[in-house]
């Protein structure tokens, strides 16, 4: 298993529209994606549970890939973060 | 008769019968269903009808209102492909042997009870809605409806708690004179809507349903809503809401169509704009691109120096939403005229002769250089341009373009995307105006700052209202100026526009087409009219 942490920039946190996107991004890969904030984690190709965890600007995620892939996806996670949150 | 007042969304005049507006009430039965599997099968092809819909509303969209407001569409088709919402409702279905409409109504209700309890999340709550509303679509095509908003045969002006987006785009644009809701903000998905469309909007409106059908009038421009005109004033509404069609129509006209004289020759039509919220009236009224994107908003609005991160999220705002047309954002332009506290600058006598523009960014390089990043990541996104102004020497210029090009350096080192970026300059001083064959050649393109251009040359203050029977902004040094600047543009092979108020003064388009300008930015409001002169032009 492969993760990284992040800190929110975007001033609407993980707002709808890059939620959106980052389920797509996560559904390209095989291995098991997840995002975790205080403990809670959750499935990032589950869009409405990602937009549950309410996930605001300067708050601290963790993200997670466990499977054959895991390395090309945490690689290409960190670019979107980086990008668009 | 009876008046409320409301915040105005869109200018106009809207006479005619009241309807109040209520969602399509989808009574939902719980039936039990035999056939499980054929009632998914029955689900699922709902699903992706609704899915169709909703991208061909965002096709719809981008063309009516850019991709960053079309982008809502998207992100519902994004909820019902969601994986929990789609098994919540097949296991209703399959679970308890129930039918399509009631498995997706309960499902919709569950997840828009999530987000509505999520608090101490503002934007996640106001989702809830988002949820309810590709819930509602669903099921109305489950029921066998189209998805569509019927408002009747008759034009009606709409009055209603609130609207969704997508009830907004889809009802009959014929039918509709006019909105009044109570919800809803002026920068709502439906604000924005209803400009682009240009039909009058009230929000914020204290609503009645017992005026369902009387008459009533929207003023768009004083935000009244009346209801039940007494004679005289319908009378005088009747001859305001003429005039105001007829200069509407003519310019309604003009949207879409070119920028080209009668003999062929073509100028780009640039909107000037100062904030992000300024991009609506840049749709509303057909802009080719951003001539003038002020970027001093960003300084003034902050209590201290706006953060990269900041004016990044504005640039990128800004360049995405208008596609691929180009924005021009002209970098830091204040001065002693236009103080900002947290810039501390020193009280002078001459203010407009003094430490602003460029000077400032030339000498506390810090404060250029994070605007310069933002702008460079920005690039990324869009089709930017970089305009500097208070240039008077070409020296000036190199050193700028010295630290643009180090801080793109620096940005692709760090691995971060940067797009190709024009480069080009104000002509504002008569110094840049006579070396402006210089110029021309380390530069991209010139953009005339006439109102500073014409204050410089002329040797007059503005502000002093004394001086204003010496003032004229066609005075023939400050034409001579621009017919200069423009030749010595096209003699190097780059382009020349006007960004100042000259450019929106429709007695001098066809001077201006004249002389050879390649742009003209004005105000979004102005552009139809000087569209419509450049047309008339042979």
């Amino acid at each position: 298993m492969k993760e990284f942490t992040y800190v929110i920039k975007d001033k609407l946190g993980i707002h709808a529209r890059p939620a959106g996107l980052l389920v797509k991004e996560a559904k390209k890969f095989q291995s098991a994606t997840t995002i975790t904030k205080n403990g809670q984690t959750k499935k990032l190709t589950q869009l409405m549970m990602l937009m549950s965890l309410g996930v605001k600007q300067g708050e601290e995620v963790t993200i997670a890939a466990d499977g054959p892939d895991e390395d090309a996806a945490i690689a290409a996670l960190k670019e979107f973060f980086e990008q668009n949150l | 008769m009876e008046e409320r007042a409301g915040k105005k969304i869109f200018n106009g005049i809207a006479i005619g019968k009241i309807k109040f507006y209520e969602k399509a009430d989808n009574k939902v039965t719980r039936r039990r269903v035999d056939d499980v599997e054929a009632e998914i099968a029955r689900y699922e092809a709902a699903k992706e009808e609704a899915v169709r819909q909703l991208n061909a509303l965002y096709e719809k969209a981008v063309v009516e209102v850019g991709e960053a407001n079309a982008e809502i569409f998207n992100v519902h088709a994004m909820l019902l492909e969601d994986d929990d919402y789609t098994e919540s409702v097949h296991n209703i279905i399959s679970g308890q042997g129930l039918n399509a409409e009631y498995a997706a109504a309960t499902t919709g209700d569950n997840f828009a009870e999530m987000f509505a309890s999520m608090t101490d999340n503002e934007y996640m709550m106001a989702r809830s809605a988002d949820i309810k509303d590709v819930t509602e679509r669903v099921v109305t095509i489950l029921s066998g409806g189209n998805g569509g908003t019927d408002i009747g045969d008759e034009p009606v002006i709409i009055v209603a708690e609130d609207l969704a987006p997508s009830e907004t785009v889809q009802m009959d644009k014929t039918k509709l004179l006019a909105f009044v809701t109570r919800l809803g903000s002026a920068n709502s998905h439906t604000a924005i809507l209803a400009r682009t469309m240009g039909i009058p909007a009230l929000i914020g409106v204290d609503i009645d349903a017992g005026w369902n059908g009387k008459i009533g009038i929207v003023d768009g421009y004083e935000g009244k809503f009346i209801i039940d005109p007494e004679m005289p004033l319908l009378e005088e509404y009747f001859k305001k809401k003429a005039a105001d069609d007829e200069q509407k129509k003519l310019l309604q006209t003009l949207k879409g169509k070119e920028n080209v004289t009668k003999s062929g020759q073509k100028i780009n039509l640039y909107a000037n704009i100062g904030s992000p919220n300024d991009l609506a009236s840049v749709f509303e009224n057909d802009a080719g691109g951003i001539g003038l994107f002020r970027s001093e908003f960003l300084y003034l609005e902050s209590a201290d120096y706006p953060t990269e991160e900041e004016q990044f999220q504005a640039y990128k705002k800004v360049v995405e939403t208008m596609g691929g047309k180009k924005v021009i954002i002209r970098t830091l332009d204040i001065g002693a005229d236009k103080q900002i506290d947290y810039f501390k600058l020193d009280k002078e006598d001459n203010p407009a002769l003094g430490y602003r523009a460029i000077r400032i960014c030339l000498t506390r390089p810090e404060i250029f250089r994070t605007q310069l990043r933002a702008l460079h990541r920005a690039s990324a996104f869009g089709n930017l341009a970089i305009m500097y102004p208070m240039i008077i020497s070409v020296d000036e210029v190199l050193k700028v373009k010295e630290i643009s090009k180090s801080v793109r350096e620096e940005l692709i080192a760090e691995g971060i995307p940067v797009g190709e970026v024009e480069e080009g300059i104000m002509i504002e001083t008569p110094a840049a105006a006579v070396m402006s064959d210089e110029l021309a050649k380390v530069v991209d393109f010139f953009s005339i700052g006439t109102n500073d251009l014409t204050q410089y040359t002329l040797a007059i203050d503005r502000q002093n209202s004394k001086l204003d029977p010496f003032y004229d902004s066609h005075h023939p040094a400050v034409l001579r100026l621009i017919q200069m600047v423009t030749d010595n543009a096209h003699k190097a092979g780059i382009w020349a526009g006007i960004c100042g108020e000259l450019g929106a003064d429709t007695t001098l388009t066809k001077t201006f087409l004249k002389m050879g300008l390649d742009e003209l930015s004005v105000s979004p409001g102005c552009i139809l009219p000087v569209r419509k002169e450049v047309r008339d032009a042979d």
